[in-house]
């Protein structure tokens, strides 16, 4: 059995405490809305391009402890790096949380390896993912993102929360 | 009568013996589904075991056996719900089939363009959207009953809402999100004196109280089977014979019909013409056998022993700090919906389900209701009447551990 506890790690309770590069942009490039309709949670990613590069990027929003977290230490990873490196994470990331990812392989995932124990709560993976969502779809510059939009290309069987 | 024991009851519930996480389960989520008692088990194996066959049809051993059992369960609901006839109580699905058989069978029938149904804020979303899906297809409008700070329906504004266009009234017994138990009984009065039959949703009330169909004077009265200690797929509609015979049938198919050719079809008589197909018999039969256990306990004593628990979970959560109770309606069920500062309900369920705690979080399928309250979503600690006053110690320390991670 997993221990569950593991997941609410201080460097998980640091960035819901105290988010890092929470709040909007003055001028964003991209941006877009993810959406949690399971529990009514929302988060909007805000960035801007240096040419390449991601050079500033925020996100605000209502949500658990492990959105805000994983939302907080996405935007710290993602700064400064390309779109195609970005692109990279968010897929290392969904299959991490998803248990598909083998951590012991070549990866980028790092300090984001503190969600790896999600994929045992399966009701709480949407949680974790939902920033990776919204990223994907500032990348693309869709408006808004869903955990549950079937059009999503990030959709995935991530098991399903019962209403 | 034997005295209350709840140990002596738990004993009846094979599940409560697990342990989750290394803890012994303390399951507080019997709002969204509740246990079955090994009499139910034991009554589904037997019937499987010795005397499954399809019903209604053939003329040998096994279907006329399947056949008496399946209506005798139709009696057992009938006396515990007191309906008048055995043809009043439809098998269907849930309370939410239930409620839509009402919406198809009645309200596309009855209901046009400019009439008005009435619903209230506290309405599951199972009492919402079927009649949303018929406002739209007919144009009629949707009115709304609103609530108080405490979670308590609004019984003026109730009143107000009705004109010469008010067609039917939609009203949740208990509300699964708060508890609240609404005065269900004055405000079918009100609506008859205004010639508007009333449809009650009771999934949360038939667990928690005696429910008496014709001292309500209901109309129509939903419950699902599931909460009720029985297995899931089977659930109850009752109706006024009278009402029931004037309206359509839901689904079409064998066994609702007295004969067909192509030319045309004659409907059985109720309450077969609402059971098209091959019903849930198993399950049917398995929720007879539920009400059966809980008439032997006595739903008054199920009921003064959840009162007490519903005082005892109060009063302590009201001592820790940061904890506040939603909904605090004077008359409640044992259903306490709750925030704590700064927690979010999903990392209290994660971190409760730790200590063995199983509670619901979310928006319970009542947005309007988190809405009202300006909440996205709650934590639930729903008891039943085989919970003890431990496993509601259990879940306060489950609140303070939550509360220490979070510190």
């Amino acid at each position: 059995m997993a221990d569950y506890k593991a997941l609410y790690q201080e460097v998980i309770l640091d960035h819901n405490k105290k988010p890092r590069n929470y709040g909007t942009l003055a001028h964003a490039s991209h941006h877009a809305v993810g959406h949690n309709p399971l529990c009514g949670d929302h988060i909007s990613v805000e960035l801007n391009f240096d040419r390449e590069c991601i050079d500033c990027i925020a996100f605000e929003g209502e949500s658990c402890a492990i959105c805000k977290a994983s939302a907080s230490m996405m935007t710290a990873a993602i700064k400064g790096k390309s779109r195609a490196d970005g692109e990279i994470l968010i897929e290392e990331f969904l299959a991490m949380a998803t248990g598909k990812l083998d951590l012991d392989g070549p990866n980028h995932i790092g300090r984001l390896a503190v969600f790896a124990g999600v994929c045992d709560l399966p009701t709480r993976v949407k949680c974790a993912i939902l920033p990776w969502h919204t990223l994907h779809a500032a990348f693309n510059s869709v408006a808004s993102a869903s955990t549950e939009a079937e059009a999503d290309p990030m959709h995935g069987p991530n098991g399903n929360a019962k209403t | 009568m034997e005295p209350f024991n709840v140990e002596r009851i738990r004993a009846d519930f094979p599940i409560l013996q697990l342990q989750v996480n290394g803890k012994p389960l303390v399951y507080l989520d019997n709002a969204a589904s509740s246990q079955m008692p090994r009499q139910v088990i034991d009554r589904l194996v037997r019937y499987q075991t010795n005397e499954h066959a399809n019903i209604s049809r053939a003329v040998h051993y096994l279907s006329e056996t399947a056949t008496a059992e399946y209506e005798s369960a139709r009696s057992k609901l009938q006396s515990f719900i007191n309906a008048s006839e055995e043809r009043e109580v439809i098998f269907t699905s849930g309370a939410t089939d239930a409620i839509n058989l009402v919406m198809h069978g009645y309200g596309r029938k009855f209901i046009k363009a400019g009439d008005e149904i009435i619903l209230t804020t506290l309405e599951h979303h199972s009492n919402i959207v079927p009649w949303q899906m018929l406002a739209e297809e007919t144009g009629a409008k949707i009115r709304v009953v609103p609530i108080d700070d405490a979670g308590e329906l609004l019984i003026d504004e109730y009143e107000k809402l009705f004109n010469a266009r008010t067609r039917f009234v939609g009203v949740i017994h208990v509300s699964n999100a708060l508890g609240s138990i609404n005065p269900v009984k004055q405000m079918i009065a009100f609506a008859h004196a205004h010639g508007v039959p009333v449809l009650v949703d009771g999934a949360q009330a038939v667990p928690h109280m005696q429910v008496d169909v014709q001292d309500l004077d209901c109309d129509f009265y939903a419950f699902s089977g599931h909460k009720l200690c029985g297995p899931t797929g089977i659930g109850v509609l009752y109706g006024k014979a009278a009402l029931l015979e004037k309206m359509q049938p839901f689904k079409g198919g064998g066994d609702m019909i007295l004969s067909v050719t192509f030319e045309k079809t004659t409907y059985n008589a109720i309450p077969h013409k609402f059971e098209a197909g091959t019903p849930p018999i198993a399950a049917a039969i398995g929720l007879g056998a539920a009400v059966d256990y809980l008439s032997a306990i006595g739903m008054d004593a199920i009921a003064m022993h959840e009162r007490d628990l519903l005082n005892y979970a109060t009063d302590q959560l009201n001592l820790v700090p940061g904890v506040r109770i939603i909904g605090t309606a004077k008359n409640k069920a044992s259903v306490i919906s709750f925030t704590i500062d700064g927690v979010h309900p999903h990392d209290i369920g994660t971190l409760l389900n730790q200590e063995g705690v199983a509670v619901r979080t979310g928006h319970h399928c009542a947005q309007p209701v988190m809405q009202r309250f300006n909440v996205p979503a709650t934590s639930r600690a729903s008891f039943s009447f085989y919970n003890s006053m431990a496993e509601v110690d259990a879940l306060i320390a489950g609140i303070r551990t939550v509360q220490k991670v979070f510190e």
